[in-house]
């Protein structure tokens, strides 16, 4: 019955003013939409923040929710894109005990393997972090959970720059400014 | 104060209280003697405020002000804010709040407001500090007006009511996040254009965004040069003349059955500042799927919303249609626009005559509405509650001048109908006219309390059938006559006029009704009408909520 959904990723540039991320949210709640991840920031342009946000949904109810968001007065720009039109990252933490890490040398193998770094050990736990794109994150976490080791496990909301050439935020800034 | 006498303020709509005290204390000085500037209308419930503001807005064209205190006073607001939201009214509530430093206390009437408005507003904004009232406010009066009109939340914490600080003016013209006069494509003019050109049978709906964009003579322009027909919606009514040539009706589920028809035939269908609302399209998968459809907005987040564009003009049509007049074909479309003839002959003979000029029974809601109709003075405001009272009187008024109709289109709010026209009152001298049923009358009956103290010169007329009437309807078509608590006992309405000091008449006998009226008419000052209404009157056409518009049925 459901349209076939996919994984989207907003771009929202906006103000930065408090109250702005729940405007943003209101807009997927009342269409009980998932936002799967959120990242926040400062953006390079001075006091414009920047929400990198995935949700999966379809094209039609994608393109309504990020005009309704880029209708928020103190939004500057919103735009979505699909995962090949960006430069896609995320970060995960990986606890691990010591104890195993040490009995099982294949654990650090994994860990090599994955192309993921040791950040900290001591006699209790071991931390190992890993950038990447989410399937090569939750696949690492997969592989060292299968050895029982893993104590924690965290992995961070997305952030994306975008593959296009021009910087479209910059540029309906400085519109902005010249005709304001 | 200054900050409010800067963007133009006349008329302030409001409710006093602990947190609003140190404003309302200023206020006193600036609603009378020399420094008067302001009226300030006291309401008996802050909701009322804001349908005052928002009947101002509406006939006047400015933005309607409401003043309210915090906790109670700015939730009572919220009905009129989310109203307001979804009918583009530009309105600033402005009310108080606990002092910063008491926020998240839980303190004596605190309450999150710009938490809770902020997704039923067009904005909504926290003053913390003195400093900032001057750009706050002159940038929520930009942002209701501006672009797509619509309302602005002030939350105005009381310490900055009475810090000390150095008064400088500021004036908000440009946020470089928003957009509010989009830049006109020519392109898509031109594209239109073309489709325009090549029409047999376009159809034009225009929506309130002509009378926001005040372009009503823009509108006639364009409608005359290429010889198109016109639908309104019911907030549009008054944005081309009722009188007109080219305009064939109101659209939507109790509009005319001619144009809803032919929404189902046009080969072009032109929206202009409309936002094919349910209430027009019925089933979207069936609607106007033979036509080519261009739609002129305003607002980029309406196209593609509800029915997908072949071309979409984002602009304000005050530019907008004059770029696409411009590039139009004089054209003629007689044997198009005389095909709906027929079909309005058919609705004239099944609904039109027999609800506004019935022989027998007890007085019907159609034909009130014609009496006074005929009677009012060209130009008269008319303003609705919600229910059929509002879809009777929307069906049956005249609308010779431009913003003629308050409604609640969008919320269908009850209770709507007495402050918006108390609001109406104080925008113009127009006669303003308020239908209101039994059901909405008592939901904002408070405001009699208003009525009497300002003398507003409202003409209410109670069209009274002892029924939550279009419920009933529904109940009746729907649900297998269940009557599930729709059936009301009322006061006695004429002790009720009379405990407030407004004259009334009633009305049970159809000899009598023109002579009330014109009394109605005559009398400086407000008035109820009460009319004994058949009970069981329905609402017709109809087509029933999700049916397909051609589905329209003239007799149940």
């Amino acid at each position: 019955m459901e349209e076939k959904k996919k994984l989207y990723t907003l771009l929202v540039y906006s103000e930065n003013i408090a109250g702005i991320l729940n405007q943003i949210t209101a807009v997927f709640t009342r269409r009980q939409v998932n936002i799967e991840s959120l990242n926040v920031s400062a953006s390079s342009i001075e006091g414009v923040h920047k929400y990198t946000i995935t949700a999966w949904s379809d094209p039609d109810q994608i393109e309504k929710i990020t005009h309704q968001i880029e209708k928020k007065i103190d939004v500057v720009k919103a735009n979505y894109f699909t995962d090949d039109q960006l430069f896609i990252r995320e970060s995960g933490l990986y606890k691990l005990s010591t104890e195993n890490v040490l009995q099982n040398p294949e654990i650090s193998r994994t860990v090599r393997r994955f192309d993921a770094h040791i950040i900290e050990v001591n006699p209790t736990y071991t931390i190992v972090m890993k950038h990447g794109i989410t399937e090569d994150i939750i696949a690492l976490y997969r592989a060292l959970d299968a050895f029982g080791c893993v104590l924690q496990y965290t992995r961070s909301g997305r952030i994306a720059v975008t593959r296009g050439m021009q910087e479209q935020v910059s540029a309906f800034l400085e519109e902005r400014q010249k005709n304001g | 104060m200054r900050a409010l006498q800067a963007e133009g303020v006349k008329t302030i709509f409001g409710y006093p209280g602990g947190s609003i005290m140190p404003v309302y204390d200023a206020l006193f000085d600036y609603t009378r003697g020399e420094k008067k500037c302001f009226d300030h209308i006291l309401v008996r419930h802050e909701q009322a405020a804001t349908h005052a503001a928002e009947g101002y807005a509406r006939v006047s064209g400015e933005v309607g002000v409401a003043l309210v205190t915090s906790g109670p006073g700015a939730t009572n607001t919220l009905t009129g804010v989310a109203d307001a939201m979804l009918d583009s009214t530009p309105i600033v509530v402005i009310a108080g709040q606990v002092a910063i430093s008491a926020l998240g206390t839980d303190a004596f009437q605190e309450v999150d407001l710009v938490g809770v408005a902020q997704p039923i507003s067009k904005w909504s904004y926290q003053i913390r500090r003195a400093e900032d009232v001057a750009w706050a406010v002159s940038r929520a009066f930009y942002i209701a007006r501006s672009g797509r009109p619509g309302p602005v939340v002030l939350d105005f914490a009381r310490n900055a009511q009475v810090e000390e600080f150095d008064w400088e003016p500021k004036k908000v013209d440009f946020i470089r996040s928003y957009v509010a006069y989009p830049k006109l494509n020519e392109q898509a003019v031109r594209e239109a254009a073309e489709l325009i050109n090549h029409a047999e049978r376009p159809l034009a709906l225009v929506g309130q965004g002509v009378e926001l964009g005040n372009a009503q003579e823009e509108l006639k322009a364009f409608l005359e040069k290429a010889d198109i027909p016109a639908g309104r919606t019911m907030l549009g009514l008054s944005a081309l003349p009722s009188d007109h040539p080219l305009n064939v009706g109101m659209l939507g589920m109790h509009g005319n059955y001619a144009v809803n028809l032919k929404e189902q035939e046009c080969d072009v269908l032109i929206a202009i500042g409309m936002r094919f609302s349910d209430r027009v399209t019925g089933n979207l998968k069936t609607y106007a799927k033979q036509a080519k459809i261009i739609h002129l907005d305003i607002d980029r987040s309406e196209i593609d919303k509800n029915v997908k564009t072949h071309v979409a003009v984002v602009a304000d049509c005050k530019e907008s249609l004059p770029a696409l007049t411009a590039l139009l074909n004089k054209n003629d479309h007689h044997e198009w626009r005389e095909s709906f003839k027929e079909l309005d002959q058919q609705e004239r003979t099944k609904v039109i005559e027999p609800a506004i000029h019935p022989t027998e029974g007890p007085l019907k809601m159609g034909e009130v509405v014609n009496a006074v109709a005929e009677r009012a003075p060209r130009g008269t405001v008319l303003v609705t509650d919600v229910g059929q009272n509002q879809l009777f009187a929307t069906r049956y008024f005249k609308y010779p001048v431009k913003r003629s109709i308050c409604t609640s289109g969008g919320l269908g709010t009850m209770g709507y109908g007495m402050p918006a026209a108390i609001g109406a009152t104080f925008a113009t001298d127009r006669t303003v006219c308020c239908f209101m049923g039994d059901g909405g009358f008592q939901m904002c009956i408070e405001e009699l309390g208003t009525i009497m103290e300002q003398q507003a010169p409202v003409k209410m007329i109670l069209l009274n059938n002892h029924y939550l009437g279009n419920v009933r309807q529904w109940q009746d078509m729907f649900w297998m006559r269940r009557k599930s608590f729709t059936k009301m006992m009322n006061p006695n309405y004429a002790f009720i006029a009379q405990g407030y000091g407004i004259p009334y008449q009633a009305v049970t006998d159809r000899k009598d009704l023109g002579a009330a009226v014109e009394k109605m008419l005559a009398t400086d000052g407000p008035f109820i009408l009460e009319c004994a209404i058949l009970e069981e009157d329905n609402v017709l056409p109809m087509t029933p909520p999700g049916m397909n518009v051609n589905d329209m049925m003239l007799e149940i």
